[in-house]
């Protein structure tokens, strides 16, 4: 058995089914944590972890946050502006510099791709990936598929569509490394201007059309468009995105079963996704926000534990 | 080849059922009857053996008692050298402790460390007016300085032993072997 996510976590492309799984079956006892009245629990103890975000974030901080006093670690916010990093100082230097204070852990968000696998090669402390560029946002995908297996009991053999700019999202790409790794079907469905190339190679279908994607999908999620992507030209503008492109009430019903509706927030309402199915019965917005801490949880516990080398000894005296 | 180990047979069925109608009498005697009566069991085995006791008290005194479980792996201090244990069982605490006589029911009480991380998990639930302890076998070597108020069976061993706890729900029979 697995039961070891190694030093870092910098995305889902190069873990096991196994490994994932792993996660989210440790995910589980997390969430009664978050119910108790005293919502803490021992566990990391004397850690230290630095939260260093070199982009906006308010979801993904407050939840990893969370996430760790909740363990009782002991964390340290570092964002871009108002740092040495706005003074030119490189992020490797940031990080050994951070090192030198005995850290145990970083969490890393970054506007380039790699940065988190970058970081993790050059530093002692476990690094886990916040979102990186376009590339990756693990722990996004990871709460995905929990609420997933949440709502549905299972992930293996479901169809589930990932709507909208699949180009820039590393939402998305996450999401397609777990979701097929687990045995699910996955789709994409957005203009042809925001997908990306080689999908098929995964195994992944394209839908031209929002209607033929409700008519397939047992889960749809629908990533945030970026309103910047807009500027770029990428599509003409939101109120025709939301007319063609746009989740509605009407369009869903319109499907053979009831379909999950998920959104890795923020929302634009009315662009991507119309208020009536962002609130609607089948929506599980905020479920994926409360598994979120859940999961992070889960992944710093099992990081932050397991050094193969202690273990033989102290399992010798150990009941 | 490694030595082959050998097996003691410590409490049979119908052994391990006395020691049980035992504990469930001692517990009610302890608590001076059920009134504020929670019984926890620790997961896994104690979780089985709290909710027997319980039974037994429920049959013979005509109450409810309310139970709970106690995962205690977050709680321990040895994630470093231990690991993290990728499987954690569910923690259920039905009623708020606070003014509880709370009695803890473990299979094999050891080093106490269970214990102590048992203590600090209650501790976060709620102020119980009275903690006790209830296992099925002490087999000494205690690290901390913990005892039990109610023992189904005390077994001397030496470090390396095994108390081996099987419960009919879980493994098929009721039977508590030495391995040495």
């Amino acid at each position: 058995m697995t039961a070891n996510l190694g030093k870092d976590l910098t995305g889902l492309e190069h873990l096991t089914p196994e490994q994932i799984r792993l996660i989210l079956d440790t995910a589980e006892p997390f969430k009664e944590v978050s119910e108790r009245p005293i919502k803490k629990v021992p566990a990391l103890r004397g850690k230290t972890i630095v939260n260093l975000f070199f982009e906006a974030s308010t979801r993904t901080r407050i939840s990893f946050e969370f996430a760790e006093k909740r363990l009782s670690a002991d964390t340290v916010n570092v964002a871009a502006t108002g740092s040495s990093v706005s003074k030119g100082e490189t992020l490797v230097d940031t990080a050994k510099n951070l090192e030198a204070m005995r850290i145990d852990m970083v969490v890393i968000r970054h506007p380039s791709s790699g940065v988190a696998a970058f970081l993790g090669q050059r530093i002692r402390s476990n690094v886990i990936n916040a979102g990186d560029g376009k590339h990756e946002h693990p722990t996004q995908a990871l709460l995905d598929l929990l609420t997933i297996r949440d709502k549905h009991g299972k992930i293996e053999g479901l169809k589930v569509c990932l709507v909208g700019d699949v180009l820039h999202s590393r939402v998305a790409r996450s999401n397609i490394w777990g979701l097929t790794k687990l045995g699910a079907q996955v789709g994409v469905c957005g203009p042809h201007t925001l997908m990306p190339r080689g999908l098929e190679e995964l195994g992944v279908k394209f839908f031209p059309r929002i209607e033929e994607a409700i008519e397939w999908a047992d889960v749809l999620n629908i990533l945030r468009l970026q309103l910047e992507r807009m500027e770029k030209g990428f599509i003409p503008s939101l109120r025709e995105y939301y007319r063609v492109w746009g989740v509605t009430p009407e369009r869903l019903e319109r499907a053979p079963r009831a379909i999950t509706i998920m959104h890795p927030g923020p929302m634009n309402r009315g662009v991507e996704i119309d208020s009536r199915v962002a609130d609607g019965p089948h929506s599980v917005i905020l479920d994926q926000v409360t598994n979120g801490v859940a999961v992070r949880m889960a992944v710093l516990y099992l990081l932050a534990g397991g050094r193969p080398e202690l273990a033989d000894a102290a399992k010798r005296g150990a009941e | 080849m490694p030595p082959k180990s050998e097996r003691t047979i410590l409490l049979d069925a119908r052994a391990m059922s006395r020691a049980l109608q035992r504990m469930a009498v001692e517990v009610t005697e302890l608590a001076h009857g059920t009134a504020d009566l929670v019984l926890i069991g620790i997961q896994r085995r104690g979780v089985e053996l709290a909710e027997r006791i319980a039974k037994m008290i429920e049959k013979e005194e005509g109450v409810t008692l309310p139970r709970g479980a106690l995962d205690i792996t977050l709680y321990r201090d040895d994630l470093e050298t231990v690991g993290p244990k990728p499987v954690i069982g569910e923690t259920r605490l039905p009623v708020d402790l606070t003014g509880k006589h709370a009695v803890i029911v473990d299979d094999v009480l050891y080093t106490g460390r269970t214990v102590r991380a048992a203590l600090d998990e209650l501790a976060d639930f709620g102020r119980p007016q009275r903690i006790s302890l209830c296992v099925l076998v002490d087999r000494g070597g205690r690290e901390l300085p913990i005892q039990a108020d109610i023992v189904g069976q005390a077994v001397k061993t030496v470090p390396g032993d095994r108390v081996d706890v099987q419960v009919e729900e879980l493994d098929g029979r009721d039977q508590v072997e030495l391995v040495r």
